[in-house]
């Protein structure tokens, strides 16, 4: 089972993701740069977090032209299972394969600390291993992590259950002080009708060790794997 | 030929540098400020042959990239 972590010019968690993946889940891993046109046969893709372009312009929205991404709408056309994390989570609402769009924090700054987040659905390929209501204890890094999509458009979002992570207190509490950011109705990922698509503003990748104070987002990579199975087929019901 | 092209947050958008801004005027006495929206302005120089072939272009390279339909819309000016 192989997972392609997708490098873009100012990607800076490519190396997290590629590590977790290669050395704590045991599974493999293969860095595939934006300029690239094909995905090397990998069965789970990661955009991973970062700041693609700078910035420049808004956040995702030059990454989102880049020659590898033409592949990446098609892997996940086709239903297979992509993860964004941060800046691919901007990368994917810029590209259309996710509603809505991720603004400037209300709190004007970037924010880099500890958030917890609980798990509202198990039927995507990055939660189907948690169990219901589970709060994970990861990190945010972000400047611009504020969801924001129309009403209609998060009302279609709750009635399809795509709220796939909400921020949450450390009980699991959907309370507006643990809203570090801003987001609408405290969304911290979520995924597309189809549900192979999952993103989040928050690291799950960087919190996969005890030795970096949180081992808890480690079961959204593992979920990737019981999901896939040992035939590679897709199956998180 | 140039264009300018003035992309903004949608008006059901929250803009917290905007709101940031008017704070910051407010506590330097600038009460008569009411709102403070942000944005962001472009200036484009063109290939093109009629102001009407410019805006056409203008407006298509704001819908593909200079601006997010979901979030912001724009407007452009053609010399």
């Amino acid at each position: 089972m192989k997972f392609a972590v997708i490098v873009f010019p100012g990607s800076n968690c490519d190396h997290d993701a590629y590590h977790t993946v290669k050395h704590v889940l045991g599974a493999d891993a293969e860095f595939v740069w934006h300029k690239e046109t094909d995905l090397k046969g990998a069965d789970v893709v990661i955009l991973p977090g970062g700041f693609s372009y700078g910035d420049y312009l808004r956040t995702g929205a030059i990454a989102r032209f880049s020659p590898i991404m033409a592949p990446v709408v098609a892997f996940a056309e086709a239903g297979g299972p992509v993860l964004g994390v941060c800046n691919g989570f901007q990368v994917l609402t810029e590209v259309g394969l996710l509603p809505g769009g991720l603004l400037r924090n209300r709190s004007v700054k970037f924010q880099c600390e500890q958030v917890h987040v609980r798990v509202e659905e198990l039927d995507t390929p990055f939660t189907c291993a948690a169990t219901a209501g589970q709060v994970l204890r990861i990190p945010i890094a972000h400047g611009e992590g504020n969801y924001f999509a129309p009403p209609e458009v998060l009302d279609a979002l709750e009635a399809n259950r795509q709220v796939v992570f909400r921020y949450c207190n450390a009980g699991g509490e959907l309370v507006d002080t643990a809203n570090p950011n801003g987001s609408a109705r405290g969304i911290a990922g979520l995924c597309n009708a189809r549900r192979n698509v999952v993103a989040l503003m928050p690291h799950p990748e960087r919190a996969c060790e005890s030795a970096v104070g949180s081992a808890d987002g480690l079961v959204v990579l593992e979920s990737a794997v019981a999901a896939l199975g040992s035939d590679g087929m897709l199956r998180t019901g | 030929m140039k264009a300018r092209v003035f992309v903004t947050l949608k008006p059901s958008v929250f803009d917290p540098q905007g709101q940031t801004i008017a704070d910051a005027l407010h506590s330097m006495g600038y009460d008569g400020v009411q709102d403070v929206r942000q944005g962001k302005y472009f200036e484009l120089d063109l290939d093109a042959a009629t102001p009407d072939a410019a805006r056409v272009l203008a407006g298509e390279v704001a819908d593909k990239l200079l601006a997010n339909p979901v979030i912001e819309s724009y407007r452009v000016e053609v010399d």
